[in-house]
């Protein structure tokens, strides 16, 4: 059953929390939605859900309208960030909860909740209490109650968020295989560019109660729409750099030329604002084009396999990503290279107006 | 060898945590055990009687009689202000302007000595000049709680379950607001009912508060002692003679020190014994319910 919301605005009070998102979400598709804290994913999934009602537009289920129904009388299911269980009933009955109020019978219980069970790795626990059980297998129990409804909506919300880094990737790993045995729409909130992109799946990037752009999770990756959509999306922060092109010469801040090559000189003389990756930023020179800049050491942050070098250079703020372990002292001038190939060029309305060679998409 | 002499320094330090305990527990105790012991007919000399006293105690229909009068009345506080203290907090609005109005609200009672509670009651419940006492009498019911030992007691019960239900309210308030609103999303995308809500996630969540407000509220009642003897001084006859009240009677009214100091450890070791009971069955039933399932 497809989920489709028609120019669904959700305001509390003055402020807009949710305005004017239209999204269509296919049966068996997973779909994330990807935004920071405060962007309204989790106001989107109540809306989605029916636990609240929207200020305006629809919801559709299957081509009818659902707006105003009931949550209960929905097919509809979530997991939250918070590892919910109720607290005195064993690992079995807590998954068997939901047919319980459905009356469903026992026989049928029995067999629902041991192939959930098997499918979440959860067998041996099931005589046991939620709070014998590690957070990765109590947010498996409520990702368990969650699929056992056989609901056609299963709503994520942040789920791996309260999991330290070693069962968040486990379970992570095992997510797509959990939702490519269940026909339902999965909807997943993340705060995550890496998450995202992990899953797979289709994304909605969200900012400020808008879905800035929606699609294969890969393509929105690869070919954001708008400079909001590229930032939503990277991680580390994506470098940019504001210029202005006229008489076909470019300058940030009218006096650092940048050469005008690649797919540049195609564009027409305006405001632009650069973006580039900061693996896109070398410490030598890769190519004949490649633009040379001096740039000051602010920080470097070392995670192993991997530096973060971050820079000042001529008024903003940049982050390097390299492979290896650099050291550099603070304030230390270095010279850094820039590929105009790898750039995104964004017009003044923050649309995307070049595309990287790189970034073909698959 | 230095760390040898840090120990013994250690204990310099313990010293006054231990002179201030014997002062402000110990010795007092010791001389009440001293007293429950021996008899004296004056001029400080003491002779010994092991256990008669004890034995007397244990033995006297007075001790019988005050002991089952304050199990009865702890049995009743529990069952009316535990019950009534949780529905309140079910009842009190979760965010807004109420919030503060019913906190303070509730919290008034609690700020009211014993003594000034007592009298409040003593003087409302009169029948010649208190609102409840004429009222109630006007109405033609037969209420005067200085001659009938019901309407004494429930007297007595009423006043405490308006001075001490707000300790069950707000610790049960407390117990529910730590509930995130996830869980109640939860149950309600179940389909859950509002029954099914309180047995299967709020009671859970509150039950470590409850076991702190039950075992209050059965040690404060218990002890129950100012209010009484304020209302109705242990009467009419010996009906509201609870375990307080008698000791005092004992110890100050018939200056028989010691039978009145075998009783107050008798009492001491019950209230001690009763705690421990309360405190390990309602600590099992959340590690069974935790543990075994439904």
């Amino acid at each position: 059953m497809q989920l489709e919301l028609r120019n669904v605005s959700k305001k509390v009070g003055k402020e807009f929390h949710i305005s004017d998102v239209s999204l269509t979400f296919e049966p068996g598709t997973l779909n994330i939605l990807l935004g920071p804290t405060l962007s309204g994913k989790t106001t989107l999934m109540r809306l989605m859900a029916g636990l609240d009602q929207p200020s305006s537009g629809t919801v559709h289920v299957g081509g009818q309208d659902v707006t105003g129904v009931a949550v209960q009388k929905r097919k509809a299911a979530m997991v939250y960030q918070q590892f919910i269980n109720y607290p005195n009933l064993s690992v079995f009955e807590n998954i068997a909860s939901p047919m319980r109020i459905a009356k469903v019978s026992e026989a049928e219980i029995k067999e629902r909740v041991a192939k959930v069970a098997t499918l979440l790795k959860l067998e041996n626990m099931l005589s046991r209490s939620p709070q014998e059980l590690s957070g990765g297998q109590q947010q498996r129990t409520a990702l368990a109650r969650a699929l056992v409804k056989g609901a056609d909506l299963v709503l994520l919300d942040e789920p791996l968020a309260n999991l330290d880094y070693k069962l968040r990737e486990e379970l992570r790993e095992e997510l797509p295989r959990i939702f490519s045995e269940t026909g339902a729409i999965f909807v997943y909130a993340t705060t995550e560019p890496s998450e995202a992109l992990l899953l797979g799946g289709n994304t909605a990037s969200l900012h400020q109660g808008k879905v800035t752009q929606f699609g294969r999770t890969i393509d929105v990756f690869t070919r954001p729409d708008n400079l909001i959509t590229a930032k939503t999306l990277s991680d580390p922060p994506l470098n940019t750099l504001p210029v202005v092109k006229l008489n076909g010469r470019m300058l940030y801040k009218s006096h650092v030329e940048i050469p005008v090559i690649g797919k540049l000189p195609e564009l027409a003389d305006d405001d632009y604002t650069i973006a580039f990756r900061p693996h896109n930023l070398y410490l030598s020179r890769t190519k004949d084009t490649d633009i040379s800049v001096k740039a000051k050491v602010a920080v470097t942050e070392i995670t192993g396999s991997e530096s973060y070098v971050h820079l000042d250079v001529a008024g903003v703020r940049w982050v390097l990503l390299t492979s290896g372990i650099h050291t550099f002292d603070v304030k230390e001038t270095i010279e850094i290279f820039l590929d105009p190939d790898t750039f995104y060029v964004f017009d003044r309305h923050e649309s995307l107006v070049v595309t990287p060679e790189t970034a073909t998409g698959v | 060898m230095i760390q040898k002499q840090v120990n013994q320094k250690a204990w310099f330090m313990v010293l006054p945590v231990f002179l201030l305990v014997a002062f402000s527990a110990i010795i007092p105790l010791m001389t009440v055990v001293n007293y429950a012991f021996q008899d004296t007919f004056g001029n400080n000399v003491f002779f010994w009687v092991g256990m008669d006293w004890f034995r007397d105690i244990i033995h006297s229909e007075r001790f019988h009689d005050a002991f089952f009068r304050q199990i009865s009345f702890s049995a009743i506080i529990l069952a009316i202000e535990i019950p009534l203290g949780i529905a309140i907090a079910l009842a009190m609005p979760k965010k807004g302007w109420g919030v503060p109005v019913c906190l303070i609200t509730m919290a008034l009672p609690l700020l009211i000595p014993w003594n000034v509670v007592g009298t409040i009651w003593q003087i409302f419940g009169r029948v010649d000049i208190g609102l409840l006492g004429y009222s109630l009498a006007s109405m033609g019911f037969d209420y005067n709680y200085t001659q009938d030992p019901v309407a004494a007691w429930i007297t007595i019960i009423i006043m405490d379950v308006w001075h001490w239900t707000s300790l069950v309210v707000l610790l049960s308030y407390a117990g529910l607001s730590s509930i995130p609103d996830a869980y109640y999303q939860a149950a309600k995308i179940d389909g859950a009912s509002k029954i099914a809500v309180f047995r299967y996630i709020q009671l859970p969540k509150m039950q470590r508060v409850l076991l702190i407000a039950v075992l209050l509220r059965f040690m404060d009642s218990f002890m129950i002692y100012t209010e009484p003897f304020v209302i109705t001084g242990g009467g009419p006859g010996n009906s509201t003679t609870f375990m307080s009240i008698d000791l005092v009677k004992m110890a100050i009214g018939q200056f028989d020190l010691g039978p009145a100091a075998a009783m107050s450890l008798l009492y001491f070791l019950v209230i001690l014994l009763l705690s421990y009971v309360f405190y390990t069955v309602m600590s099992n039933i959340g590690e069974e319910s935790s543990n075994g399932g439904a």
